[in-house]
């Protein structure tokens, strides 16, 4: 099993914003995170990813309990932060470099890890240009380029797609089909369409708790269209 | 260790790839020259010494050094880029050294552009070198603890301004507290034993002591202890955030 998720909780202050949540993943598995905004989603990808450390419950990768020996959970996991945060001063080849360099690997390694993330997400020529002037698009595909850098099993983007034009939505799509094959893949979404087009598993969370787990046409065969499970599950109070 | 040359490296390429450094260290040097010539009277005093020149060291790098201390957590936190430092699995304290050690070369590169000062004086007289390369060392150590509680403030707010503000603050008692005036008030408040408890733990008397050319084992023992401290407060800080 690549992840593990048991009874997984988290507060902040009195806002319980992730509460007992379970699933596990497999290799092969592309799993689309859904919900309304504040659902959870972040807070729970966040815990997987070690940011932060649940108040109950625990992740496991590959066994590993991401509280307890972080680290070495952390070297399974590439992780794409909520609207890819990167240092904008520094190229695209600096940053990843130093993200290899940051994960242990030595100058060597390193290059060889950049340059074959670089080919993976198509970054070509802007490599060499300050990340502050890059697109939007090729910002984030310098943000998967760094979650790809060590070839985890394990890949968890949050929002990966957010804010991108259509085109460069499909690239990022093609290349989440692509990496979603012989690894496991958690990736959360506003877009249903996407986890029509790309995911094999689908997770709604609403106000903290996981109340929906099946695959995206199961989803919308019982509610009639994504569209309408997404609003029977979550919907309620936002109503006009 | 990989991973702290790393962050080393990442952050000296930071501060070298973006004005703010070249900007204070330039500053620096315009104000201790000022300082050192104006208010310190180097060439009325006749003496082939820095005397004039290291005291004004701890009283501007309590200003200087905040300032270049500030960014190194604050941010990181702003832009959201310390959610991928800590997602790698590197160790806290070796985000912490290099970050700090990142900013002391910058301190170092700034003391070590004031050297013509000290041709300057091998050239109108004889000094006591020897002296000379005392008050170095101990005006680079007093860098170091002041650059620790810069970053231990900017480990704990995501404005740099604030960062700056309290590193100030707190670098300012850690100072004034070896002063004459503050020693006499103290005697007065609280009882001499506890005033000169106090003052003996103040920056400056560490640093005054070194300037008479000795470095006693007390005060690189002191210097580094305030370093270890803060920096550990600073892992602290940062770890966590972990916890929400």
């Amino acid at each position: 099993m690549l992840l593990q998720v048991e009874g997984l909780r988290k507060s902040f202050g009195r806002r319980v914003a992730v509460d007992d949540v379970s699933f596990s993943i497999d290799v092969g598995e592309v799993v689309g995170f859904l919900g309304p905004n504040g659902a959870g989603k972040t807070t729970t990808m966040r815990m997987i990813a070690g940011y932060l450390e649940p108040d109950a419950g625990q992740a496991k990768v590959f066994g590993i309990d991401v509280a307890l020996d972080r680290r070495r959970a952390q070297e399974r996991v590439g992780y794409l932060p909520e609207g890819a945060p990167l240092y904008g001063e520094m190229t695209p080849w600096t940053f990843l470099r130093f993200v290899a360099e940051t994960r242990g690997m030595d100058k060597d390694a390193a290059r060889h890890a950049v340059t074959r993330a670089a080919q993976d997400t198509r970054l070509g020529e802007a490599i060499q240009r300050p990340i502050e002037t890059l697109s939007k698009g090729y910002r984030r595909r310098v943000g998967l380029a760094a979650a790809l850098i060590h070839d985890p099993m394990l890949l968890i983007l949050d929002e990966p797609t957010d804010g991108l034009d259509p085109n460069q939505r499909q690239a990022v799509r093609d290349l989440i089909k692509r990496l979603g094959k012989e690894r496991g893949l958690i990736l959360s979404t506003h877009s249903l369409e996407e986890v029509e087009a790309v995911c094999t598993r689908a997770i709604v969370i609403h106000r903290g708790r996981k109340v929906a787990d099946t695959s995206p046409a199961a989803l919308a065969e019982q509610y009639g269209g994504l569209d309408a499970a997404f609003r029977t599950l979550t919907g309620g109070e936002e109503g006009l | 260790m990989k991973s702290l040359v790393a962050v080393y490296r990442r952050e000296l390429l930071a501060y070298l790839t973006t004005p703010l450094a070249y900007v204070f260290v330039a500053v620096f040097l315009i104000a201790i020259g000022t300082f050192t010539f104006q208010v310190g009277a180097f060439f009325d005093q006749g003496r082939a010494d820095l005397a004039s020149f290291f005291a004004f060291h701890p009283w501007l790098f309590m200003v200087f050094l905040p300032a270049i201390a500030m960014r190194l957590w604050s941010d990181e936190a702003r832009s959201g880029a310390i959610e991928i430092l800590m997602t790698l699995p590197a160790p806290t304290w070796a985000l912490v050294l290099g970050k700090f050690l990142a900013a002391w070369t910058i301190a170092a590169i700034a003391l070590a552009l004031t050297l013509p000062l000290w041709i300057t004086v091998n050239f109108l007289g004889d000094p006591d070198n020897a002296a000379i390369f005392v008050g170095y060392f101990a005006s680079l150590l007093m860098a170091g603890a002041y650059i620790a509680i810069g970053a231990a403030m900017s480990a704990l707010t995501a404005t740099q301004v604030v960062a700056f503000v309290l590193a100030v603050l707190v670098s300012f008692v850690l100072t004034a507290l070896g002063l004459p005036l503050v020693l006499n008030f103290l005697k007065g408040a609280i009882g001499g034993a506890t005033a000169e408890g106090l003052s003996a733990l103040s920056i400056l008397q560490h640093f005054d002591a070194a300037q008479r050319g000795v470095i006693e084992l007390r005060s690189v023992y002191y210097f580094v202890s305030l370093i270890a401290l803060s920096l550990a407060g600073a892992a602290l800080a940062v770890d966590s955030r972990r916890g929400g």
